[in-house]
């Protein structure tokens, strides 16, 4: 999945007596291209839990908000600059959030769990055959935000290319982002109200049907920011969500579902391993090893690793 | 009882009907999706019974399908001519587990006969069955949801990275599967008729056994289960028990579908076992009423019907992914309940204050 | 402030609250006792608008709020303390009155809040210094005691309490009822649901028995509790029996 570009391989022209370098090196990359794509989970698993903490639902759909994020932002791209393409792209996912949740969810009364998954599964399917007939099943890619495929600068010997700082770096941005907006605006608080005690938070005159929205407006807007900043790395293609949803549930469930710091760890977790898979497995298995991680969790210890065991009670919706 | 037996009864005259109207208009090719039909219905009402008798929703099931239709698919076809001289090899030869048939290039093939391969695939379903579902039907709701949508995608990214599983292609040249003489499953179409009657009378066979089981002892269990499962487990049902049977039944229908289908179609390829797939069967069993093994057999008819005719183009997965979110928002109990119009009346007619606790 | 006539509300097809009158007046503290699932909490979770009415009317200030989503009946200005207290437990003790105090922040009034603060702090010095704490970790009397600032924060016309003296230890329950009296003291208007009755009806003006969703006996507190009924079923003295003696 990673073009040849993004993390360049000159250090396969090394000569024999270097070679124990070019392991460290090949190392490096590894862990680099682990971290690189441990974010993307990260951020698709921290929309999960924003869901989850708000509504009690696990939400199918991620893994298409960060779909949609990167193809719109490649269709905006042709008629407008590159900041402007992915501003657009992440408003417009967002409104295609808040659709979902105002057309499908707001108006259930109690529904049950089960119920609840297929609906977002449903949903997840109709968005992926919208995709495909919009845009076909082409694959598509946004060029790199500084600088191209081509370039990369020297860190220690490994050759990292811009375009990964870039993921980092915007994660980071992500994290710290919601983490100043939970903790101190008014209307984080009032959404943390919420996922604590939903009629509790009615008696304060908070209106909870509107958190539940701003709750997937909030996990649509940080999924297509996730979709845009990766989509020059790999490329983007019509059935792209589903696989990034497992793998972003897997790192929710892997930190403890609703704990959206711990998700950041369990991204890095599985980014890591999933890299140096490789190494063990032919590449055509890489699922497998999310999918592994996450049944053995689901046996194991469904609270995941940082998690409580009353996290794994599901909450009520 | 024999209310029961007489709507098996009716759905017999039903397709013997079917047919002869095909012959007299003189389109027996009809004959051959509804063929087709009949090996996913097998599916489906195994599924019923594992979603709506037992409550356990399976997103996987495809991945069982395809077990049972790649494994089968393998052995016939798996040239063992390599290997003529091992010791094992002739042995088994010379008690007919090993066959010879012409290959699709000519010269001569050395392959398991598809009745061995058939036993081996239902026996390897059972015990993956057992495997997987001790520890998944431990789990609920969401988690038991996305175990079960694991376990597909794993089936799918074995078959579709495996080399000698036709990676994206799959395995072609299966050969028919020889009942008596005269009489095998294969897409020959001078044997149309007979598979016709031979797909649909497994699926009476096994409408007639899983209706005996909803209603015995163990239905009846499986009903307590899946209303209230600890009040159930209180009263001294094994309840983990009971789920993990129905688990394998269903596994065992869905990979013994995959089989026959596998040798009537001549061949396999990985989007059967694709998690569309999955999500295909249990939105038909949602449609037919969760828990209403006639529902989920009508639905199966004519769903898949009309998507193996094409008649969805290429909406075909969104058409199921549509029938699938619309019954979940206004009638998850699935659509041939009579409540149904009572209760969209009441759900519109509720207004936006407190809301009414339960 | 307050008149309820025959209401009707319910779970379901089941029927809790059958033809419910009673009102209240402004500074007044009003008491409704009655046994366990009398349907006392259904009442006040009604008219705070989480429990639909399914008939009669509720007026507020005059208005309906009958048919109001709680979000809206807080703004008019009636809080409710639930039962249980109902805290935001991961949250602190300051964010949990921010938290109250929100319809104020609607209203731009965040100076008056600041100062609000304050005073909530005056009444209820514990608070202050668990500022920080999580809501969740407070002992019981101290979550009583949140769950109590944090309506007050909204600076209610009405302020509804749900079985304050739950769970707590007598000497706690008399700092509670103290500080509810106090809330009379300085003009607030307080309905009071309680199973302690001997305690509620000692610092009421009025009170309201509740019997498997019917009022059966109302007036004023005295009365009631001089009444040989009320004092068999709820006060634990027979004094027929006392008196044959």
């Amino acid at each position: 999945m990673l073009r040849s570009g993004a993390c360049a391989r000159s250090a396969c022209s090394r000569s024999l007596h270097e070679e124990r370098t070019k392991d460290l090196e090949f190392f490096f990359q590894y862990l680099v291209a682990g971290i690189t794509y441990g974010t993307i989970y990260a951020i698709v698993a921290i929309g999960f839990n924003i869901i989850y903490n708000a509504t009690g639902i696990i939400n199918f759909a991620q893994g298409e908000f960060v779909m949609l994020g990167g193809m719109t932002a490649v269709t905006l791209h042709r008629f407008m600059p590159l900041p402007a393409a992915i501003l657009g792209a992440v408003v417009l996912t967002t409104i295609v959030g808040a659709i979902i949740e105002i057309a499908f969810i707001r108006w259930l009364r109690r529904p049950s769990v089960l119920r609840m998954i297929v609906i977002t599964i449903a949903l997840s399917i109709l968005i992926r055959e919208t995709a495909l007939h919009i845009w076909g099943e082409s694959v598509r890619s946004l060029p790199y935000f500084t600088g191209s495929s081509m370039t990369s600068f020297q860190w220690g010997g490994v050759y990292v290319s811009p375009q990964i700082l870039w993921v980092i770096g915007i994660g980071v941005f992500v994290v710290a982002a919601l983490g100043a907006f939970f903790n101190l605006t008014m209307l984080g608080r009032q959404m943390r109200a919420c996922s604590a005690n939903r009629d509790a938070a009615r008696l304060c005159g908070i209106n909870a049907g509107n958190m539940v929205t701003l709750s997937f407006m909030i996990s649509a807007a940080i999924g297509a920011l996730g979709g845009c900043i990766i989509c020059p790395i790999t490329y983007v293609q019509y059935d792209s969500g589903t696989p990034l949803a497992i793998k972003g549930f897997t790192v929710a469930i892997l930190g403890g579902l609703g704990n959206s710091t711990a998700a950041v760890g369990a991204g890095m977790i599985l980014g890591i391993l999933e890299s140096f898979s490789i190494w063990v497995l032919p590449a055509a298995y890489k699922e497998v090893i999310a999918i592994s991680i996450l049944l053995l969790i689901l046996f194991v210890r469904p609270s995941g690793i940082f998690g409580s065991a009353e996290a794994a009670r599901l909450k009520d919706f | 009882m024999v209310r029961r037996y007489s709507a098996v009864f009716a759905f017999a005259l039903f397709l013997v009907a079917i047919q002869l109207a095909t012959l007299f208009a003189g389109a027996g090719y009809y004959l051959t999706q509804l063929t087709m039909t009949a090996y996913y219905s097998l599916l489906t009402i195994g599924l019923c019974m594992l979603i709506g008798y037992a409550g356990q929703i399976s997103l996987g099931h495809a991945g069982f399908f395809a077990i049972g239709g790649y494994v089968s698919a393998f052995l016939t076809t798996c040239d063992l001519t390599p290997h003529k001289g091992s010791a094992l090899v002739s042995l088994l030869s010379k008690s007919g587990v090993l066959v010879f048939r012409p290959g699709l290039y000519g010269g001569t093939l050395l392959t398991v006969h598809p009745w061995p391969a058939c036993v081996v695939a239902i026996l390897l379903t059972v015990v993956i069955a057992y495997l997987v579902g001790g520890p998944v039907l431990k789990l609920r709701g969401h988690y038991l949801a996305m175990a079960t949508l694991g376990f597909g995608i794993i089936i799918l990214r074995i078959v579709l990275g495996t080399e000698s599983l036709g990676a994206a292609d799959g395995i072609s040249d299966v050969p028919g599967f020889p009942l008596f003489p005269g009489l095998a499953i294969s897409g020959d179409s001078s044997l149309r008729v007979s598979n016709y009657y031979m797909a649909w009378g497994l699926v009476i066979l096994g409408m007639v056994f899983l209706l005996n089981l909803v209603h015995s002892r163990v239905g009846r269990a499986l009903a307590a289960v899946h209303g209230a499962e600890d009040a159930a487990s209180a009263v001294g049902i094994p309840t983990a028990r009971y789920k993990l049977h129905t688990f394998v039944l269903s596994a065992v229908f869905a990979s013994l579908a995959g089989v026959l289908l596998t040798h009537y179609n001549g061949g396999i390829g990985p989007s059967e076992a694709s998690v569309m797939k999955s999500v295909r069967y249990v939105a038909i069993v949602a449609a037919g009423g969760m828990a209403n093994l006639w529902g989920a057999l009508m639905m199966s008819l004519v769903l898949n019907y009309l998507s193996l005719r094409g008649y969805f183009g290429t909406f075909d997965d969104a058409v199921f992914g549509i029938i699938l979110l619309l019954i979940m928002l206004f009638a998850p109990d699935g659509l041939l309940r009579r409540h149904i119009l009572a209760d969209l009346g009441r759900m519109f007619s509720r207004n936006a204050a407190g809301e009414e606790g339960s | 402030m307050l008149r309820i006539k025959n209401l009707e509300s319910g779970y379901g097809r089941l029927k809790v609250l059958k033809k419910v009158t009673m009102h209240i007046g402004a500074g007044e503290i009003v008491t409704i006792i009655g046994a366990n699932g009398a349907g006392k909490t259904s009442l006040l979770r009604t008219v705070s608008g989480l429990i639909r009415v399914r008939s009669g009317e509720i007026l507020f200030d005059m208005r309906d709020v009958g048919n109001l989503p709680p979000e809206k009946i807080v703004f008019r200005g009636c809080s409710l303390v639930p039962e249980g207290r109902q805290l935001f437990g991961p949250m602190t003790v300051r964010e949990n009155i921010l938290l109250g105090a929100y319809p104020r922040f609607r209203k731009k009034d965040g100076d008056g809040v600041r100062d609000d603060i304050e005073r909530i702090y005056a009444i209820f010095p514990r608070l202050r210094e668990r500022e920080r704490q999580l809501a969740g970790t407070l002992s019981g009397g101290e979550q009583q005691m949140l769950a109590i600032a944090r309506a007050l924060m909204a600076r209610p016309k009405l302020i509804m309490m749900d079985e304050p003296s739950m769970g707590l230890a007598p000497l706690v329950i008399k700092d509670i009822f103290s500080i509810i009296t106090r809330l009379r003291e300085e003009g607030n208007t307080v309905l009071l649901v309680e199973q302690n009755a001997k305690a509620a009806l000692a610092i009421a003006d009025r009170g309201y028995v509740l019997e498997t969703g019917r009022i059966i006996m109302e007036g004023t507190a005295e009365d009631l509790l001089s009444n040989r009924d009320v004092q068999r079923a709820y006060l634990g003295r027979d004094l027929d029996a006392e008196e044959k003696m």
